[in-house]
């Protein structure tokens, strides 16, 4: 069993790594983001210094990992709900349910490999020029690194677990662009992909780091600032489970009850 | 699918052959056309390729807009989401300027200015030429033989495809912070600032149009690279919100001299503010936005009928 998901996994990965000059494009526009934002970032912290508490160099680092983990987290879109919503409205979804193997489990294998891929593809190079230009924070040493190779793990998990449940409301909605867009506009503003959370003021800022959105930029960003440290490290990886465990739950209890209880589409 | 036959049908009945059109055609596809509406084409045309661009554009979008009515409710919630997205865009400029005075020597009422005209601008140009970017997808799948088969001009039956009206929501937001911007501004007004303002916003309208046909002509080569024109229509607008005092000062000649998004609301917004051009771009650049924009619709028009010539349907 392990074997096919394995197995879908590595599909997922192969499949994205076909679209080559989707991929150029997508480092292309993320990297003009990260110059546009940087050069934004710089002005604030530059009359605020230490804003949020974040070195300039912090706050820079912070706009390169946002735009390197745009697509690996689903900051904006998890990149499968589309499909999976279009299968659910045309009644493909009859096929999938039919397989031996778990609905959920089966896109999330594809979303894993896919993730790895756009980590690869899209997030090491925007990386890579944006530490060349601006010298940013990287983490102290190797720990560092795979701490928050751990934390963007996490945060795809919950980005997957989100975007699922979004396709689910398909089941019920059948035109799901409503919730999408509703998820989008959360996803973006919540997830810190516009500003970091930590600058968010008051009761907001508390609210907005409470939010499973949290989750996929500020809390690999931390991690990766090196933000946490000792037991800390393990609350957050403690937020990040727990948001995944409740979505995926959250998700489960909708594909249930979907497949009990509506009538699948076509003919 | 019935709304589309209607259109087809009724595009089809008023007998009007574009000879721009035929000359957009495959030449496979004209072969395969009767010779009926090769003989159609001599006839009288009754409107200029402008207004027969216009006609087109006005009868698919109102078909998209007939069908989008279809579901009220559906449509409310969607322009409202579309107000929001961007709303927060602006939420974001409001959260910066809880936590400072100025951002490059540029106070609230300036920064709103310059988001409220490049808002407005972005918002008129992805309201009618968004769907461009969706052309990748009729490229590769090959039902974009279906478009060049009509009686009508390619570029304006691909812009009205799809016609979003929910993306008015950013025009509405652009224009209400514009309005605020115009209000909390202590400016000098003369009458050619208040001239220049309405001439703004519409020729920045044309020049982001015009990058989006031009991103949109790079599809029929590479369906895949419509994320490249993302970078300089929204990360464009993006930029332009900003001062560009805050900004790298070869990154500001770029958006001058290459891509000229700087003429869609920096330069002249500079002037209605009474500050210098940066870069030292001369004082008089302020008022060619309209002919930039002239430019950028030629330059845009080449690459546009280029892409056309070049493009192999996928034969299936």
């Amino acid at each position: 069993m392990l074997r096919l998901y394995a197995t879908v996994a590595a599909g997922g990965f192969r499949r994205h790594a076909t679209y080559r000059v989707a991929t150029a494009a997508g480092v292309f526009t993320n990297t003009v983001f990260g110059f546009v934002l940087s050069y934004t970032y710089i002005a604030l912290w530059d009359e605020r210094p230490q804003l949020g508490g974040y070195s300039i160099d912090d706050a820079l680092a912070y706009v390169w990992i946002g735009q390197a983990l745009i697509t690996v987290c689903g900051m904006m879109g998890g990149g499968f709900e589309d499909e999976l919503i279009e299968r659910i409205r045309t009644g493909d979804i009859a096929v999938d349910l039919y397989r031996p193997a778990d609905l959920q489990a089966w896109w999330f294998s594809a979303h894993a490999g896919r993730s790895a891929y756009q980590l690869l593809g899209r997030g090491v190079v925007p990386m890579a020029v944006g530490a060349l230009a601006f010298h940013f924070t990287l983490p102290s040493g190797p720990g560092g690194w795979i701490a928050f190779l751990v934390a963007v793990a996490l945060g795809s998990t919950v980005g997957f677990a989100i975007w699922y449940l979004v396709a689910m409301s398909a089941f019920w909605l059948l035109d799901g662009q409503g919730v999408v867009q509703v998820a989008w506009l959360g996803g973006l503003f919540f997830s810190g992909m516009l500003l970091p959370l930590n600058v968010f003021p008051g009761a907001l800022g508390e609210v907005a780091r409470m939010l499973p959105w949290a989750s996929l930029l500020q809390v690999p960003a931390d991690v990766y600032l090196g933000k946490y440290v000792g037991w800390e490290l393990a609350g957050a990886y403690a937020f990040q489970g727990c948001w995944a465990l409740v979505l995926f739950g959250a998700g489960r209890a909708a594909q249930a009850a979907a497949t009990r209880k509506v009538v699948v589409q076509g003919g | 699918m019935a709304e589309a036959t209607r259109v087809g049908a009724d595009s089809a009945a008023v007998h009007e052959v574009d000879s721009a059109g035929i000359q957009e055609m495959d030449p496979d596809a004209i072969h395969e056309m009767d010779s009926g509406a090769i003989h159609r084409k001599n006839e009288r045309r009754p409107y200029g390729p402008l207004a027969d661009s216009w006609r087109t554009y006005r009868l698919v979008a109102g078909m998209w807009i007939r069908s989008t009515m279809t579901y009220r409710a559906s449509f409310a919630l969607t322009l409202v989401t579309s107000f929001c997205v961007t709303f927060f865009d602006f939420v974001v400029i409001l959260l910066m300027f809880g936590q400072v005075k100025g951002l490059g020597g540029f106070g609230f009422a300036e920064v709103a200015l310059l988001y409220g005209t490049a808002g407005t601008s972005f918002g008129i140009a992805d309201l009618t030429m968004g769907s461009l970017q969706r052309m990748g997808k009729r490229v590769r799948d090959g039902s974009l033989d279906t478009f060049l088969m009509r009686p009508a001009p390619l570029l304006a039956q691909v812009a009205a495809d799809k016609f979003a009206l929910r993306r008015f929501g950013r025009v509405a937001q652009g224009l209400l912070v514009l309005v605020w911007a115009l209000l909390l501004l202590d400016v000098e007004w003369t009458p050619l600032k208040v001239l220049l303002l309405p001439v703004t916003v519409a020729s920045g309208t044309v020049i982001f149009a015009s990058v989006m046909v031009l991103g949109a002509s790079t599809l029929f080569w590479m369906q895949d690279a419509a994320e490249v024109t993302n970078s300089f229509t929204y990360g464009g607008n993006t930029l332009l919100q900003y001062p560009p005092t805050i900004f790298a000062q070869e990154l500001v000649r770029g958006v001058v001299y290459v891509v000229p998004l700087a003429f869609v609301s920096w330069l002249p917004a500079l002037y209605v503010l009474g500050r210098p051009a940066p870069a030292g771009v001369p004082e008089w650049a302020a008022f060619v936005s309209p002919l930039v924009a002239a430019v950028c619709c030629g330059v845009a028009g080449l690459a546009w009928r280029a892409g056309i010539r070049s493009y192999r349907s996928t034969g299936s």
